[in-house]
């Protein structure tokens, strides 16, 4: 008992010491961290509570149950969006998906001039959406962009004119998008493609595995993880996808490529119905949280899985 | 008939020589183990029988055909590497069966051979599981499984036990030996334990830095190393190496430990002669040193009685190491453990002289 006291006291002091040490870690990460946080749960709440308010121009208190969320979906505006928003996600994710892992493979071959080459392909990530957006706005433009090039080519009757033909628009805002983020999905699979075992590649070139069945039953299903999180990063980016469209294409022609974060905007800013724009913001949380609930839990049994092993 | 040649590979990453000149012949049914310490060139050696790599010049012969333009999926090998490198993604039988299905073998076919390998290895109850669920005693097993079913020319096995504890190592050990007592396979065997060289080996190749010190069965390298690194590298604890000279007493050759009144003399074989009144270096096992009952030989002259002081003793239970003081130097010896020697006392003890080695002590190199 006599020597346990003394221990004690220097334990806790080294406690002291050691906190106080890394007290500018808590001020530089802890402190931002809660404050943004706390706004960004406290604007959700307040969100939350706006959408079952009748409020219209400015909030006021009051219930109306779940009438704004019924009235949002009846729009036409609101299915257009979602229905847009299936198409984009489902084509942007896989295309990007497709063309990142394609250029990672190619990368992946050791080829000279990789890191030029990698740089390239993950220089779109740098450019802010509404760049993305106004570039491809021209590149797109029948009378400015790709089809006048080749029409001044010679090609005169090549057609070009997705921006501006109401079935093909959102298929532009794929491409624009499909642009910007291929390279980030390249750099993930290519970081996952190069931390694959060289002895597995080794075992299978002496099983006598080809490049094709090397790729598809060794490589590729160890890639697997980072392809779900990819998919979960590009879902959460098409869904609240908002800069990119109002640069591209403003939601038109008419209101061909709106997306919901556009209804939203619609509703809160431009026609004063601020409940209903909160109930639109809030079926896109609900949609943000179908993908990220499943992805959290799968990640929490990915976890327990490890940890077990 | 060689199983395997290995003709004056040399091997140079950039501008660095990993290989330096190897020469090595295997015959059918050898179990030959490449040892040495890390870095020396084992796995690229290895790398380079089985295709993986290429090397700089020089060939490689299997089965009496050259393989150098030979990918490695026809050079009729199989191999287990230290890693294992199960395909993380397929059960344990499609781990097993990979190869053949790259080769397009039937499915009876693979399904038989797939149930023999899995009864010799007793990995049956895992065919069905995935690596990730498999111990590591267990996943080697499967390694090993993969590399059987092929019933190659030659098995290549890159430090296979390193990633084992020490009780699961010696059986594996055991079980490697009896499989390959059973299969009469030909192996090529890396490692850098040389416990595992000497007791599976049929023969050793001792590497340092890229060059072969010495190519000999295991009893050879042991009692006969080639030069002081294969002395020092071989046995555990390692073999002592003194500072000695000789001389000519009485007509005979001795090698002479220490000066004046406490110089230790042993009789060393005549064809050291020519090196007497030369300083040498003297190698002899910790084993060879005993306390003086201990009976060596009944060969006239073939043990030594010497006195020496006790500098420090290790009891490892069933034998007790003496650090002894010869001269100026240090030796290690290795007493019945019912002997208790006292710190600082001098004592005597038996030395078995047959099994001196001589180094040149400039080169390295044995003299006799
Ligand atoms: N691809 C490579 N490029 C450059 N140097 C290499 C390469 N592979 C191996 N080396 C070098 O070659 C030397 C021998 O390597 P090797 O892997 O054959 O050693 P080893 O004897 O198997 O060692 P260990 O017991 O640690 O496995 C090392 O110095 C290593 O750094
Ligand atoms: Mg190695």
């Amino acid at each position: 008992m006599t020597h346990a006291v003394p221990a004690a006291v220097q334990l806790s002091r080294q406690g002291t010491l050691s906190a106080l040490r890394r007290l500018p870690e808590y001020l530089t990460i802890w402190v931002p961290l809660l404050l943004s946080a706390g706004h960004l749960v406290s604007f959700a709440l307040w969100t939350i509570w706006v959408s079952f308010t009748p409020s219209t121009l400015l909030p006021v208190s009051g219930w109306v149950g779940l009438r704004n969320y019924t009235s949002v979906m009846a729009t036409r505006n609101w299915t257009i969006a979602f229905d847009n928003l299936l198409l984009f996600g489902s084509g942007f994710v896989l295309l990007s998906l497709l063309i990142g892992l394609v250029l990672a493979i190619l990368l992946d071959q050791r080829i000279r001039g990789e890191n030029v080459l990698r740089s390239i392909f993950l220089y779109p990530m740098a450019v802010s959406f509404v760049v993305t957006g106004t570039v491809w706005s021209w590149l797109l433009n029948p009378g400015l962009g790709i089809q006048k090039l080749v029409n001044g080519l010679g090609w005169t009757a090549f057609r070009f004119d997705w921006l501006i033909d109401r079935d093909m628009a959102i298929w532009t805002i794929v491409i624009a998008a499909v642009w910007q983020s291929s390279g980030f999905a390249m750099a993930l699979f290519l970081a996952g493609l190069r931390s694959v075992d060289a002895d597995l590649v080794k075992a299978a070139q002496i099983d006598g595995a080809g490049p094709i069945r090397l790729y598809r039953r060794v490589i590729l299903p160890t890639l697997w993880p980072i392809t779900v999180t990819v998919v979960v990063i590009q879902l959460q980016f098409a869904i609240t996808t908002f800069d990119l469209v109002r640069a591209l294409t403003g939601g038109g022609p008419g209101i061909a490529t709106l997306l919901p974060a556009l209804v939203v905007y619609d509703f809160m800013f431009q026609r004063g119905l601020l409940a209903r724009g909160a109930a639109a913001a809030v079926l896109m949380l609900l949609t943000l949280l179908a993908v990220l609930l499943p992805y959290a839990a799968w990640q929490y049994a990915q976890r327990r899985k490890a940890a077990r092993a | 008939m060689a199983a395997l040649t290995i003709r004056d590979v040399y091997k140079r990453f950039h501008s660095v020589e990993v290989l330096k000149g190897i020469d090595l012949e295997m015959d059918s049914g050898d179990f030959t183990v490449l040892v040495g310490p890390s870095g020396c060139g084992k796995s690229t050696l290895l790398n380079i029988i089985a295709g993986l790599e290429r090397q700089s010049s020089g060939n490689i012969e299997i089965g009496g055909r050259i393989v150098d333009n030979i990918a490695p999926r026809d050079r009729d090998i199989a191999m287990v590497f230290q890693s294992y490198a199960l395909y993380p993604s397929m059960t344990v039988r499609q781990n097993i069966t990979f190869g053949m299905e790259c080769r397009n073998v039937p499915r009876v076919q693979r399904d038989e051979a797939v149930g023999r390998v899995a009864k010799l290895l007793q990995i049956e109850a895992l065919l069905d599981r995935k690596p990730g669920q498999l111990s590591g005693g267990q996943r080697q097993r499967v390694a090993m499984g993969r590399a059987l079913v092929r019933d190659p020319l030659l098995f290549l096995f890159d430090e296979p036990l390193s990633n084992l504890d020490a009780q699961l190592r010696a059986e594996m050990r055991i079980e490697i030996k009896l499989l390959h007592q059973r299969l009469g396979s030909t192996i090529v065997y890396v490692t850098h334990d040389q416990i595992e060289a000497m007791t599976l080996a049929t023969r050793i190749a001792v590497m340092r830095q890229g060059v072969v010190q010495q190519f000999a069965d295991p009893e050879t390298v042991y009692n006969r190393p080639a030069n002081l690194f294969v002395a020092r590298f071989m046995g555990a604890p390692p073999m002592n190496t003194l500072a000695a000279r000789l001389e000519a007493t009485r007509g005979r050759t001795v090698a002479v430990i220490g000066y004046g009144e406490a110089a230790i003399r042993f009789p060393v074989p005549p064809e050291a002669e020519g090196w007497n009144g030369r300083d040498v270096v003297l190698g002899i096992r910790p084993e060879c040193i005993a306390e003086p009952t201990r009976h060596f030989s009944d060969l006239p002259g073939a043990v030594t009685t010497i006195v020496a002081s006790v500098e420090m003793v290790e009891p490892t239970g069933a034998e007790t190491i003496v650090v002894l003081r010869l001269g100026d130097e240090r030796a290690l010896g290795r007493v019945s453990p019912d002997v208790r020697h006292r710190l600082s006392e001098t004592a005597q003890f038996a030395v078995d002289t047959r099994k001196i080695s001589l180094f040149d002590p400039a080169s390295g190199d044995r003299i006799t």
